[in-house]
């Protein structure tokens, strides 16, 4: 292969992995949305507090290192991290949403902004506001393989990243498609009302969705923590993911995935073959004309659900 | 079961009662001004009147789905075999027994028809088996379901949906079903066939039914006993034979009309507000 060619390989396989990252919020965005029809601010922030947390149970100098000098191992800490975003997910559940049940989406949506700020807000309290690195054993540098074989440059966390993404896309489908707490989200997403008239508990379903997307966040924020750190710009990443949503349609989770894929290598082609033209920074405004450009052609995105219409 | 007739008392050791409920929405708006009815087990109950009479009001009261939608009972009570019920979730009631499907079907629409029925079954705790067994029964009851049952529920006909919003009721197991205008934009034919399935579900598996209909002489019909409801409250009640053969409500719901008009000023209130809304 040639240089050239390899080159664009490799901008290309880099975005594929921003794009996994980005994926990975629109997806909690995606399930909270669908669900409650709540778009919530907070996905963001939710990443950042779940990958604050998981440093704490098991990086030294953590919270528990000081309190009882120990730490927990890492599969330990996740499970303990699962259970704060449980605990997160329930405690939002019995203080905002069941509050606000009735008011209008724009009133839901504000009540996510504030609760995106509150979050940050106790993270930062509780666990302090400086950049941590996040070790959980994710291999580290270039791929020797690709690197010998092909003259190729690819993280192995990146690799590892795209992977775990993968799986748990897999785990959610299945989840969503085969058991009657999927069925049931699915049918609430459908039609509220009719998800009550047959008994099913929106305020369970609520608890059951914000924990999932809890857990997404995790992953997302083990992720970005692994790469560049835990830091409180990872809140930020929320703001990319609204154009990812745009492209692939609030209610489709393989929208999320397609579109955060789409707009990760989109920008990155863009930055390095365009941005030398414009005088750069591309990355930072690409996804959001696209998004725009995409709104007047396909405003219901890529794969948005359709409405079914009988004629 | 010849008298089916409201009867004093408290209602302890009675089926389902609801006596003198006011519902308010949204703080103002005053929809039920003290409707009482009857459910006997086993019966089918016709709810009667024109749009905007109370009929889905009372039921989502008694369903409590009112509360979703910013409504409030906020006198009277209901009691459902001799436990009042005002205060409880919809998601309680449905394990309990009472079941609302609600007008203009809300089925899932992007959901298999087989998953519609089977989020019926959501609040049932008696394992798999029993909840297949019952899914055949209630294929057995609407065939068409059966040859659909794999196509999106948004895909298939009203009928079809109306056979599966009643469908997916069954699958809770409920002692009674409030079925709300299930006549609803559909043809003649297939209001039959859905009333024919009502009464046959009501005689083989015991269901009870409260309905609320517009078309009154179907509904009367098929129910052995009717309330007409107007503005909020219910204005005559009786067997349904002893309804369709009253002369008002020959005239005003059935479109019948036996005898020469008279004069407007004899009329009775609610008569004439009916000749003003005609």
């Amino acid at each position: 292969m040639s240089g050239e060619a390899l080159f664009f390989l490799e901008v290309v396989i880099s975005g594929l992995m921003a794009g996994v990252m980005y994926a990975l919020v629109a997806l909690g965005f995606v399930l909270i949305f669908k669900a409650s029809g709540v778009l919530n601010f907070a996905q963001g922030v939710l990443a950042l507090f779940a990958a604050l947390a998981l440093y704490d149970f098991i990086a030294p100098g953590g919270w528990v290192d000081d309190l009882f000098g120990f730490t927990f191992p890492i599969w330990a800490g996740i499970i303990l991290t699962v259970g704060v975003m449980i605990i997160v997910a329930w405690l939002i559940e019995r203080l905002v949403l069941q509050h606000l049940v009735q008011q209008e989406p724009i009133i839901l949506f504000m009540s996510t902004i504030g609760l995106a700020y509150i979050l940050e807000g106790v993270g930062d309290m509780l666990f302090g506001s400086d950049v941590k690195p996040l070790d959980i054993g994710i291999p580290q540098g270039a791929s020797d393989w690709l690197l010998d074989n092909y003259g190729l440059y690819v993280e192995k966390l990146e690799v590892f990243a795209a992977l775990t993404a993968a799986i748990l896309v897999i785990v959610l489908a299945v989840f969503f498609q085969k058991t009657r707490i999927g069925r049931a989200l699915r049918a609430v997403a459908d039609d509220h009302q009719a998800a009550l008239s047959v008994g099913v508990s929106l305020r369970t379903i609520w608890v059951i969705v914000w924990s999932v997307a809890g857990m997404v966040a995790l992953v997302a924020g083990i992720m970005w923590g692994s790469k560049s750190g835990i830091q409180f710009s990872l809140s930020l990443i929320a703001l990319k993911a609204l154009p990812v949503l745009i492209l692939g349609g609030f209610t489709s989770v393989p929208g999320a995935i397609i579109g955060g894929l789409i707009i990760g290598v989109g920008e990155k082609v863009a930055e390095v073959y365009l941005g030398p033209y414009v005088g750069g920074a591309i990355e930072n405004w690409f996804a959001y004309v696209l998004a725009l450009v995409f709104l007047f052609f396909r405003p219901q995105g890529l794969f948005g659900e359709r409405i079914i219409e009988r004629v | 079961m010849s008298d089916q007739a409201p009867s004093s008392g408290n209602g302890e050791d009675k089926f389902l009662v609801v006596s003198n409920i006011e519902v308010i929405y949204d703080h103002v708006i005053l929809v039920l001004k003290g409707v009482s009815l009857e459910v006997p087990e086993g019966g089918v109950v016709a709810l009667l009147g024109a749009n905007g009479a109370g009929k889905t009001t009372t039921l989502k009261a008694i369903s409590n789905l009112l509360r979703a939608e910013r409504g409030e009972v906020t006198k009277g009570s209901i009691r459902f075999k001799g436990e009042s019920i005002a205060k409880r979730s919809p998601n309680d009631l449905v394990q309990r027994g009472i079941v609302q499907v609600m007008e203009g079907r809300h089925c899932f629409e992007h959901l298999t028809v087989e998953d519609n029925l089977l989020t019926g079954a959501y609040t049932r705790k008696d394992g798999r088996e029993a909840i297949q067994s019952d899914l055949d029964l209630v294929y057995s009851y609407f065939t068409r379901l059966k040859e659909r049952r794999k196509s999106q529920a948004g895909y298939t006909s009203g009928g079809e949906q109306q056979m599966l919003s009643v469908g997916r009721a069954l699958m809770a197991r409920p002692s009674v079903i409030l079925l709300d205008e299930p006549s609803m934009g559909l043809a003649p034919q297939l209001v039959e066939e859905i009333f024919e399935i009502v009464k046959r579900l009501n005689e083989n598996e015991g269901v009870t039914f409260l309905l609320a209909e517009q078309n009154t002489n179907v509904a009367l019909r098929y129910a052995k006993y009717g309330y007409i409801l107007e503005t909020g409250r219910v204005v005559m009640d009786g067997d349904a034979k002893t309804l369709s053969e009253n002369e008002d409500v020959k005239e005003f719901y059935l479109g019948i009309s036996g005898e020469r008009r008279k004069s407007f000023r004899e009329i009775k209130h609610y008569r004439r507000r009916k000749r003003w809304l005609a």
